[in-house]
């Protein structure tokens, strides 16, 4: 290693100490006993996950982000699937402006997500459901469901399915006992993204979701109150389900990437 | 079986994959674009909205000082951050495409997918903690006589949650821009005697420029629509354009006015990406 290497990699330390810091952070403060976080530490207590745990908007709130975020997985996955599937399989006339549409929601803004649903969900009645909250994080969560999915079908060597085909298979059948088998791996990994993403997003579910909070609302709700250590304790559980979720994705991810040399 | 059917049913399966992605984004993503369009032209009569086709709210947010102000104010510093989280961010990637093994660079990318993913809303949160007046580093500074340093409720604040949401994206697509750097274009500048330092502007920026400009641009695009960070790290002072939405929306019960704000942040959003991919492609002058 050269001197220059090495003055880099305690940068790159540096740089992830700084992300992950908030992190460990809110973790080890959800443990603190005193309620104004701050140094020396004092003392351990589970004073604030025992509030959390007695807390029955919490409960709601999390019952709540668990029904969307089941709910959302399972619809842009397959949204995901057939935008993956179409930009791998046909040619057709405006297939640029159909996968510029598919892929564009992320790169909006959550905060205009959320004031363009509600405007909407008001004039179809929906304002303020939790099925508001699905449609505006299917939208969002979709893209990253095709992204994972496209990236698997590119290891699918196109005229597979012909092969199929000439043998005497349906095309549909060839989709189902071909190619989704092939894309389980991405699919996987995209439910689990795509839920996490969803059980995370605060934005839209504020704009649209009226009295039925989702978890990250509510604690949105305490954020502009008092600052407390409960948040510390509601935090950490949400994050826990997230990156549990996102480490999954990853390793599915991962276990698609070593599979392809094999095929 | 149902192999050689006649060519009607195949017609329908190109359908059925195109039209459930096409059909739903139509309705639930361009729809709501248009209504928000729309909606910038009605009226709040007597606390209650009114379809109509008026231009008053244009007209009442485009006078506004406050609005100005945070427009100013959100543009700026989003395109610090872009500007910042480029800089830092570099540094990082260029080791991780070019020095670092395997190993180290596919633990890193997972440790930056991960927080990219993760609970933006409570790492701004523990933030604020870790800044405020009593928060951890003052108290930290306090042990050893030093401090307090005025942290929580400044635009430094806002840069830092920037900086969060941003530099583990940035330092992503840096990678990907930077992992397709012809390496023999770098191989060929040192045997020509160009030292490593100078190699980097001389070779790996301007064969990378696409990526790296495309990198500063999603820093620029995720702060300038950011909340979060401008509210709970910057104390609303001044309020970003975030803010004023969602203040239209949630206290003043004026939807038009709010939409009128966020057409706006679009247009301005579309035109920095027209410009920077524009910037991006563009050929270098003749030299």
């Amino acid at each position: 290693m050269t001197r220059g290497d090495k003055i880099l990699s305690v940068y790159l330390a540096a740089i992830f100490v700084f992300i992950l810091a908030p992190i460990v952070t809110l973790i080890v403060f959800s443990f603190n006993a005193d309620r104004f976080p701050s140094l020396p530490w004092s003392g351990f207590s589970l004073e604030w996950y025992e509030a959390i745990a007695s807390d029955s908007t919490i409960h709601t709130g999390f019952k709540n982000s668990l029904i969307v975020a089941v709910a959302t997985a399972v619809i842009s996955t397959i949204l995901g699937f057939c935008a993956a599937y179409t930009d791998y399989r046909f040619k057709f006339f405006g297939k640029m402006g159909f996968l510029a549409l598919a892929a564009m929601p992320p790169t909006v803004p959550v905060v205009i997500l959320g004031i363009a649903n509600l405007t909407f969900m008001a004039q179809i009645n929906l304002a303020g459901t939790l099925q508001a909250v699905i449609l505006g994080h299917t939208v969002y969560c979709a893209p990253f469901a095709m992204a994972l999915i496209r990236i698997r079908l590119a290891d699918l060597d196109p005229d597979i399915e012909p092969a199929a085909w000439n043998l005497g298979a349906t095309r549909m059948t060839t989709v189902r006992q071909v190619v989704l088998p092939f894309c389980r791996p991405a699919i996987f990994s995209a439910m689990a993204i795509t839920a996490a993403v969803s059980f995370d997003e605060f934005m839209i579910a504020w704009f649209v979701s009226g009295i039925n909070e989702t978890l990250p609302v509510r604690i949105l709700a305490m954020l502009q109150g008092q600052v407390s250590p409960r948040i510390n304790a509601v935090g950490s559980l949400v994050f826990l389900v997230t990156i549990t979720l996102v480490l999954i994705a990853q390793a599915a991810v991962y276990s698609f990437r070593k599979t392809r040399r094999n095929v | 079986m149902a192999h050689g059917r006649p060519t009607k049913r195949r017609d329908m399966f190109p359908a059925a994959f195109i039209l459930p992605p096409l059909v739903w984004q139509a309705s639930f993503f361009i729809t709501p674009l248009v209504f928000l369009v729309w909606m910038s032209f009605w009226r709040v009569k007597n606390f209650r909205l009114t379809r109509d086709f008026v231009t008053a709210n244009w007209e009442r947010i485009y006078n506004a000082g406050f609005f100005y102000d945070a427009y100013v104010h959100t543009f700026t510093l989003a395109t610090v951050n872009a500007l910042v989280v480029s800089v830092l961010a570099f540094p990082a990637a260029y080791f991780l495409a070019f020095r670092a093994g395997p190993k180290v660079r596919q633990l890193a990318i997972v440790f930056l997918v991960t927080p990219f993913f993760t609970s933006y809303l409570v790492r701004i949160y523990s933030l604020q903690i870790i800044l405020a007046e009593h928060g951890i580093i003052n108290s930290a500074l306090g042990l050893v006589g030093l401090g307090p340093i005025t942290m929580l409720s400044t635009s430094f604040a806002t840069v830092v949650g920037f900086l969060t949401l941003t530099l583990p994206l940035v330092i992503l697509v840096q990678l990907l821009a930077l992992s397709q750097v012809d390496k023999r274009l770098m191989e060929a500048a040192s045997n020509l005697g160009v030292p490593p330092f100078e190699a980097v502007f001389k070779v790996v920026i301007p064969s990378a420029k696409v990526g790296l400009i495309m990198a500063g641009t999603f820093g620029f695009l995720l702060s300038f629509g950011d909340y979060v960070s401008p509210l709970f790290l910057g104390g609303s002072k001044p309020p970003t354009l975030s803010i004023l939405i969602a203040d239209q929306v949630k206290s003043g019960n004026n939807w038009p006015r709010a939409s009128v704000v966020a057409v706006t942040m679009v247009v301005t959003l579309v035109a920095v990406l027209l410009l920077m991919t524009s910037l991006a492609y563009a050929k270098r002058g003749k030299k």
